[in-house]
This record gives C-alpha cells, sequence and structure tokens, in this order.
C-alpha cells in the first residue's frame, strides 16, 4: 500500500518537474501515465493544466490515495525536460528501481541552469545577429548589442527581486529599458557622425522578450487538443506582444516630445 | 547570392545559439539547436527573396523548422521541443510588433492597422505550420534512423 502511494509521488514528482520547467502539457500527462504503468499501477488517473495537476490512483476500485500540484512560477528549462524524458524512456525500459528514480529525478530538479553572465552574453548575441537579420547594416548590429546586454541584465534584476511583478508589467519595463538603451546607443554612433537606424536597433533589442516559447508551447497544446491550456499560452503570448508594444511605445512617445529629437 | 545567404545562415546560427542558452537548453544539443534555426529561418529569407509575403515565408519556414526538429528529435533522441522553442524566435514577428506601435504613435493608424494584421498573419502561419508537421505520423520520420523511437518527440 505504502509502496502504490510512493509510485504516486514519483509520478506526480515527475509531473511537476515538468510543468515547472515548461512541458507541454501532453509530455506531461503521457510521461506521468507511461512511469505509473512502467511500475505496475494500472489504475492510474491525472489531470493537466498549464499551471496545476490533479493525479489519483486506484486499487480495487476504491481510491488509495491522490495529489495535487500547483506550479504558478515556469522558468524554461529544456535541459531538465530532457532530461525526465530520458529518465522516463529508461524506466520504461524497467532499467531503474524505484528509489533510484526518486534520486534521479532529485538530481535533475538540482541541475543549475546557464550563469546570469551567460544569459547576459547569449541576450546581446541574440540581439546583434538578429537586428542583421532583419535588414539592420553591421553598425545596426553593433549597437544592438547594448539593448541586448540592457535587457538581459534587467531581466535577471527584476527575477531576483524579492516582490514578484506583474508580467504584463515587467514586460512593459524590459521593453522601456531596450528603447531607451537603444535610443543611447544610435545617439553615440550619430555623434561619431555614422549612420544609425533605430528601427533596427529596436527591432534586434526586443528579440530576446519576444514571446517564442508562450507561442510554442501554446501551438503545441492546442494541436494535441489541450485546447484550455492552449487559450492560457496564447493569452500569455498576447500579453507578452502588448507588454512590449506598451514599453516600446511609451519610450518612443516620450522621445518624440522631445524638441530636436527625430524618430 | 550565394555569399548573402551565407551570412544570413550563420547570423541565423548565432541568434538561434544565443536563445538556446536563454531557454537552457541541454549544452551538447545547442550546435544541433542552431542547425536547426538556421535552416528554417534559411527557408523564410529564400521566400521573402522570391517574393512571397512575410505570412506565406513564415509558413515556409516554419514547416522546414518543424520538420527538423522532428528529425533531430528521432536522431539525437531528445524531445523535439528543445530544437523547436530555440529555432522559432527568428521567426517570431518581433518587428510587426514594433512596427504597429511605432506607427501608431506618428500617428499613421492606417500603416499601424495593416502591420497589426500582418504581425497576427504571421503568427498564425508560424502555428499551422508547425501543427501540420506534428500530425504527419512517426514513421515519416524514422528514415535517418534506424533506432525505435520512443513514446513522444
Amino acid at each position: 500500500m505504502s509502496g502504490e502511494k510512493r509510485i504516486l509521488d514519483l509520478c506526480v514528482d515527475a509531473g511537476e518537474t515538468l510543468l515547472a520547467n515548461g512541458a507541454e502539457i501532453y509530455r506531461v500527462q503521457q510521461t506521468m501515465e507511461l512511469i505509473a504503468k512502467s511500475y505496475g499501477a494500472d489504475c492510474f488517473h491525472a489531470y493537466v493544466l498549464t499551471n496545476g495537476l490533479v493525479a489519483s490512483m486506484e486499487e480495487n476500485g476504491s481510491l488509495q490515495s491522490a495529489a495535487v500540484r500547483n506550479t504558478p512560477r515556469v522558468e524554461m528549462n529544456l535541459g531538465r525536460i530532457s532530461a525526465v524524458n530520458a529518465l522516463s524512456r529508461e524506466i520504461v525500459q524497467g532499467s531503474v528501481p524505484l528509489e533510484q528514480a526518486f534520486e534521479r529525478l532529485r538530481m535533475i530538479r538540482a541541475m543549475k541552469g546557464m550563469s546570469a553572465r551567460m544569459m547576459v552574453l547569449a541576450s546581446m548575441l541574440s540581439a546583434s545577429t538578429f537586428c542583421y537579420l532583419f535588414g539592420g547594416s553591421f553598425t545596426d548590429a553593433f549597437a544592438a548589442l547594448v539593448p541586448g546586454c540592457a535587457a538581459g541584465l534587467f531581466a535577471r534584476l527584476l527575477a531576483r527581486s524579492k516582490t514578484p511583478v506583474n508580467k504584463l508589467v515587467s514586460n512593459m519595463l524590459c521593453a522601456a529599458v531596450v528603447a531607451i538603451t537603444s535610443f543611447a546607443a544610435a545617439q553615440m554612433w550619430a555623434f561619431t557622425g555614422t549612420a544609425c537606424n533605430l528601427d533596427h536597433v529596436i527591432i534586434g533589442g526586443i528579440i530576446p522578450l519576444l514571446p517564442g516559447v508562450a507561442l510554442t508551447n501554446g501551438i503545441r497544446d492546442v494541436a494535441n487538443s489541450d485546447y484550455l491550456s492552449g487559450m492560457i499560452r496564447a493569452i500569455d503570448a498576447l500579453l507578452i506582444a502588448a507588454g512590449i508594444a506598451l514599453g516600446v511605445g511609451v519610450v518612443l512617445k516620450g522621445l518624440a516630445l522631445i524638441p530636436g529629437v527625430m524618430l | 547570392m550565394i555569399g548573402e545567404l551565407t551570412i544570413q545562415l550563420v547570423m541565423a546560427f548565432l541568434t538561434t545559439l544565443g536563445f538556446a542558452v536563454l531557454v537552457n537548453a541541454p549544452p551538447k544539443e545547442f550546435v544541433f539547436a542552431g542547425i536547426v534555426g538556421a535552416v528554417g529561418w534559411g527557408g523564410y529569407w529564400l521566400c521573402i527573396q522570391a517574393g512571397l509575403s512575410a505570412a506565406a515565408a513564415s509558413f515556409a519556414g516554419a514547416l522546414v523548422l518543424a520538420y527538423l526538429s522532428r528529425v533531430f528529435s528521432v536522431v539525437r533522441r531528445c524531445p523535439a521541443t528543445v530544437y523547436l522553442i530555440s529555432g522559432i524566435f527568428a521567426l517570431v514577428p518581433g518587428a510587426g510588433i514594433y512596427y504597429t506601435v511605432y506607427y501608431l504613435i506618428m500617428g499613421n493608424v492606417a500603416m499601424s492597422a495593416s502591420q497589426g494584421v500582418e504581425t497576427i498573419q504571421v503568427a498564425v502561419s508560424i502555428a499551422v505550420g508547425i501543427v501540420l508537421v506534428l500530425a504527419l505520423p512517426g514513421w515519416m520520420f524514422q528514415i535517418v534512423s534506424r533506432r525505435p523511437k520512443g513514446e513522444k518527440q
């Protein structure tokens, strides 16, 4: 009986790990069901949503145990998702004892993400190269390093703050920071007499903020007929886009009001 | 043309590499995510050069991107999400969002509306492209690898 409870614990832990690191609903559901089945628990039921999951286990028609998990904060970590995926493959093959599976899962949860420095560098790299891809010159691409760096640093700062900032507001703030630093970078080039296109610099700068994850996961959820979760993610993507638009818009409007500034 | 295409591919590779880091992809998949992103962007760019609309080009880019993600998912035994999420950022209509706001601020409502509609068109075509490829049966991706595939991509 306690063995059954342990199986449920493992399934729910694995599901929660996937969900909290940004996996799509179908994967969470299927991974939990496969793990339960591999350990011989036949009557396992789970219901998964974007921000939480419910699971129960029955034996001889009566409820054995149930569990609820809430995952309000999702931080994208594809490394952990693919590690859980690899673990569930091994469990299905039957080569992992239950207690060892707990240990492996604990190690996966403790896996470190990229360092803050790497994140900022990656943000700079993406902003700069994407600025070039979207029609910027090499001058623009070089200028886009500045908003890329600012966006990376500011996002880290917000993530570290003790009082979690509303997502719409934090995206707005990040986008505003990108717009201001882009303007500053473009002005620096203008002082040296080199032509620099502010549009292209801002487009490069906002790319690390774009809702690519929400869009992709939303699409995958809808494709798997998890419409409710898909809608939650679609709204998430829309709000992120709206936040970016508002942030950039407010700064541009402010700059346009300053006499002598040409946008 | 070939020279410019090479630069585009290299730049798209680097953009995707940056995103792979930002979404904490497994480090040993960075290069493969970069290749997927570069090829997806290459498809988009070639379509734009051929005179197609942004929405049609994004659709083509998303098809190529999603197909290659599933192929790599089989070959590398890693969820397709890893490549798909890292690669998609270059296609997400960030410039569309920007120009929609820009023209609104400048008081050009007509241009703003047209940019807004195009942004939505691009987002929808990316979605349709990915959904179509995800709906393909698994055996279409088995050609490259004889090893048995797991239950998930």
